[in-house]
């Protein structure tokens, strides 16, 4: 079965990057498919690499990208989300004029068509969010 | 199965003092390109975001309200309100802005996109579709 | 037909998981996750309240987050079942929607 994924909370403040991480594993364990990730609302932060949590604490954004890259999984980040909370790519900052982008390996910038297109090829849509 | 499936964004928060609302709004404009069979839920809370004259400008917002008039121009027709969810916040229709769409099989009458309907028929029209986002 | 909703706010927080079972079908599943594992408690305040909406509804709380509350086991109220990941996934699998009530 075809599980599509939305994470709508950022990492650290809300359980639900945690819960979807979970569950992404679970379900590729049991021999299913996750067809997308896709991160909106703050859950867009889950996808900065600049972030540098305390070493005894899991590293939320380096899971998901092993996991990404262990799976070949597609972890879409919102770009009108991405955008309001400063999550940018190298195409973005050329684009907007800006100095630096901070994209994490294994996520990629896109649009909200993403997330529907994800609802219509999913054979279910799971949301873990606030 | 069909190529077309039914969408239904549910919104069961209130506006401003989140983004829920708002950014729910933009993935229903978006999603209306999809060619879906979409329809926009309204409980709890978030009844609260179709109310009238919502004047955001000493608070400093942006005022999204008046995207919610425009849905009909995505064909976005239906919204399902909660009666019981209005009658527990002291509301009423007469609260809550007027909607219409031009119904294009109806020689483009005018007609109200909001749909208001009892907790059970709204948990029928939940129970209807095949995927379910929720804000 | 059946959906599966999940609901993730401690009942004594919000009108969430009164407002999710007052929607859902007979039939239907409630997984009880993050936050939510409180709403699946024995011996509170809103037990009773729980257990009386959610009769026709088959109702699950996910281990992991009961256990990370530090929530023993036995204080989990009876008719509902405690589930691991693995089983969260089965069940949105085998259900025909999910409906997440955030």
């Amino acid at each position: 079965m075809k599980f599509g994924i939305v994470v709508s909370e950022g990492p650290y403040t809300h359980q639900a990057s945690d819960s979807a991480y979970n569950f992404v594993k679970a379900a590729l364990a049991t021999g299913h498919e996750v067809s997308r990730v896709f991160f909106y609302h703050d859950g867009v932060n889950v996808g900065t690499r600049l972030s540098i949590p305390p070493q005894d604490d899991r590293q939320i954004q380096e899971q998901w990208t092993a996991l990404a890259k262990e799976h070949e999984l597609d972890l879409v980040i919102c770009i009108a989300a991405a955008q309001r909370r400063g999550l940018l790519d190298q195409n973005e900052a050329d684009r907007q004029g800006k100095d630096a982008n901070n994209i994490a390996e294994g996520f990629r910038i896109s649009g909200l068509g993403q997330l529907i297109e994800m609802g219509i090829q999913a054979d279910r849509t799971i949301t873990f969010g606030d | 199965m069909s190529d077309v499936k039914k969408f239904l964004y549910v919104n069961r928060k209130a506006p401003y003092g989140t983004i829920y609302a708002q950014e729910a709004l933009e993935v229903v404009l978006i999603g209306a390109a999809f060619d879906q069979d979409v329809a926009m839920a309204f409980l709890d809370d978030g009844v609260f975001q179709l109310t009238k004259g919502q004047d955001t400008k000493e608070a400093g917002l942006k005022n999204f309200s008046p995207t919610f008039r425009a849905l009909g121009d995505y064909e976005v027709t239906k919204l399902y309100v909660e009666q019981e969810s209005l009658d527990e916040r002291g509301l009423t229709l007469d609260d809550l802005q007027d909607i219409q769409y031009e119904d294009e099989d109806d020689d483009y009458e005018e007609k109200p996109s909001i749909i208001v309907v009892s907790r059970a028929a709204m948990a029928d029209v939940m129970a209807d579709q095949d995927v379910v986002l929720s804000f | 037909m059946s959906t599966l909703h999940t609901v993730n706010k401690s009942p004594f927080q919000n009108q969430t998981l009164i407002s999710c079972l007052g929607h859902a079908k007979a039939g239907d599943s409630v997984l009880m996750i993050e936050d939510g594992v409180y709403g699946a408690m024995s011996g509170n305040a809103m037990s009773e309240v729980v257990a009386g909406l959610g009769a026709n509804i088959k109702l699950f709380v996910l281990g992991a987050d009961v256990a990370a509350r530090g929530i023993d086991a036995g204080r989990v109220a009876e008719g509902v079942t405690s589930v691991n990941y693995e089983e969260f996934v089965g069940m949105a699998a085998s259900c025909d929607r999910v409906q997440n009530w955030l």
